[in-house]
């Protein structure tokens, strides 16, 4: 059967190789998950079997529940974001179809979207998928891999139509505040460019608050946030995740969101309230405990001798390595049954770097960590 | 959260972790993880280390009893007198005054439930101010100090995913 071009295209992602070869490995301990390695708190899991229990398995409206949406408004206030409920908030099947939906509602064939690397892997086929053209936008280890107004221009963003980014970042673990927005979200506005913001790890942010380029002035108008429940409240397999835009691009999203996904998973979205009502202690636990790994690994780094910048958010941390990433990681699983993910799977600015998951228990981090200086050595 | 709680948590979630990884995992160094746990054990916070122990896959003999004693006080006896009596037997592993029915709520471990029924009714009962005891054995433990014991860890997710 004949493929479509732009999926043809598209090669597979770089990470495939890496989960292949770990699969293949006996003995791995893997940080190169990119997910949390908690489940879901119990309150969550306990109000999804409720509502299957009273047989709550029929379609929610295209835009999610009220009461969720209510809920989610709610939730963001924290980050100072105010949106409406009824017209600024679509539910999705996780984060991933909101970035899909604003792609794909938002940006026309032939338009140009910027994308900072190294970046998380589908932004950029998925802005592919719409027919769009990608601009890659390098950031640098130098600079904390935070982007700046001038990576943007040096790119010739200032031609692009859309910027899409994820701070707190996957991979680099850098984060972006208020201060290092404002540049970026000047430059948004003076070249009429629509932010597709991901901030899926708002929550897990150390040291300081998260801040979005939404409550910038003049940002809200030009600005889809994009958030969920999987980081927060390790609910990844529930699927569930949110966009909040203005009223316009919330109805166009849902356009294209009510013929081809219908609404989100009814289970995950009761799942999602319940957490977003009662979980609040144990994000605030999770986070606890990924901040002491995040002390834990950067610390064994540094003792192992390897440049690895002060990650504050997500959970990842971006060593340098000696020599080409790609090999150094081949030769890690295979010699020491380490997994971790190549830093240039991530694109421009990734290569010599290594993506380390520390979503993973403490033995399994000293152990993992104990193999990795071994390594070295 | 101060250094002492931060110290508190990881010794709470793993008190065999060394005064190194403690420190990695802080702001602290090494000599003020030292020194903060010292604090804690000189203040009274900490008073001991011990594992979590699930007896049922132990190749050992081990019954356990929740005890409720109700007693009674007069002028010269106070609780503090009789818990002191009663937590000097080392088959006392537990003890503590509660709210409620009864007065005291113990733990009392042994080798058979014919040991532990001895022993309460040799040792408990007969102190004067004990007015009453009742015995509940043990059946099975699911969870203790926060440790699931049905957890068995495994990790279900994809070695490496984006």
């Amino acid at each position: 059967m004949k493929v479509a071009d732009r999926v043809e295209r598209t090669p597979p992602s770089g990470i495939r190789k890496f989960f292949e070869l770990a699969e293949e490995a006996d003995d791995v301990i893997s940080l190169g998950v990119g997910e949390p390695d908690f489940s879901a708190p119990w309150a969550a899991r306990a109000a999804a079997i409720d509502a299957l229990e009273r047989g709550q398995t029929s379609y929610t409206a295209n835009r999610g529940r009220a009461d969720l949406r209510a809920g989610i408004s709610e939730h963001v206030a924290q980050y100072d974001l105010d949106y409406d409920p009824e017209t600024e908030i679509l539910v999705t099947a996780g984060a991933s179809e909101a970035v899909d939906l604003s792609m794909r509602a938002l940006v026309d064939p032939g338009d140009t979207v910027a994308v900072p690397q190294p970046s998380y892997i589908s932004y950029a086929p998925t802005a592919t998928f719409t027919g769009a053209e990608v601009l890659p936008v390098p950031t640098r280890a130098e600079e904390g891999f935070k982007l700046t107004d001038r990576a943007l221009r040096e790119a010739g963003a200032g031609d692009a139509d859309a910027l899409i980014y994820c701070y707190p970042n996957n991979p680099t673990g850098a984060v972006m505040d208020g201060e290092a927005l404002r540049p970026v979200a000047a430059f948004a506005r003076a070249h009429d460019l629509t932010v597709f913001a991901d901030e899926i790890y708002a929550a897990l942010t150390y040291g300081s608050d998260h801040d979005s380029i939404a409550t910038l002035p003049g940002m809200r108008e030009r600005t889809v946030v994009v958030g969920g429940f999987s980081k927060a409240f390790a609910m990844t397999g529930l699927r569930l995740g949110y966009a909040l835009a203005p009223p316009e691009a919330v109805e166009a999203m849902n356009r294209v969101h009510q013929y081809t996904m219908l609404s989100a998973p009814t289970t995950a979205q009761f799942a999602g309230l319940e957490a977003i009502r009662s979980c609040g202690d144990a994000v605030d636990e999770m986070h606890e405990a990924y901040d002491r790994r995040r002390r834990y690994v950067l610390s064994r780094f540094r003792e192992m001798g390897l440049d690895c910048f002060e990650a504050e958010g997500a959970f990842y941390v971006f060593p340098e390595c000696p020599g080409d990433d790609e090999q150094f990681a081949e030769n890690l699983l295979s010699e020491e049954g380490v997994a971790v993910v190549p830093g240039s799977v991530f694109g421009e600015g990734g290569e010599g770097h290594l993506r380390v998951s520390y979503a993973t228990g403490m033995d399994e981090l000293r152990e993992a960590t104990a193999r990795i200086e071994r390594f070295l050595d | 959260m101060n250094a002492e709680r931060h110290v508190l948590d990881l010794l709470l979630a793993d008190a065999r972790q060394s005064t190194a990884d403690i420190a990695r995992q802080t702001d602290l160094t090494e000599a003020e993880v030292e020194a903060t746990i010292d604090d804690l054990e000189a203040a009274g916070v900490v008073h001991g280390y011990q594992a979590v122990v699930d007896w049922a896959n132990a190749e050992e003999e081990r019954v356990e009893a929740h005890v409720e004693l109700n007693v009674e006080l007069d002028r010269e006896t106070k609780y503090e007198d009789i818990a002191g009596r009663i937590a000097n037997y080392s088959e006392v592993e537990t003890l503590r005054l509660v709210s409620g029915d009864y007065d005291f709520a113990a733990v009392v471990v042994g080798t058979s439930m014919r040991d532990v029924s001895a022993f309460v009714a040799d040792q408990i009962a007969p102190i004067p101010e004990v007015t009453q005891t009742v015995t509940h054995f043990v059946m099975d433990t699911y969870k203790r100090r926060g440790v699931d014991f049905a957890d068995h860890d495994d990790d279900e997710r994809l070695s490496v995913s984006p």
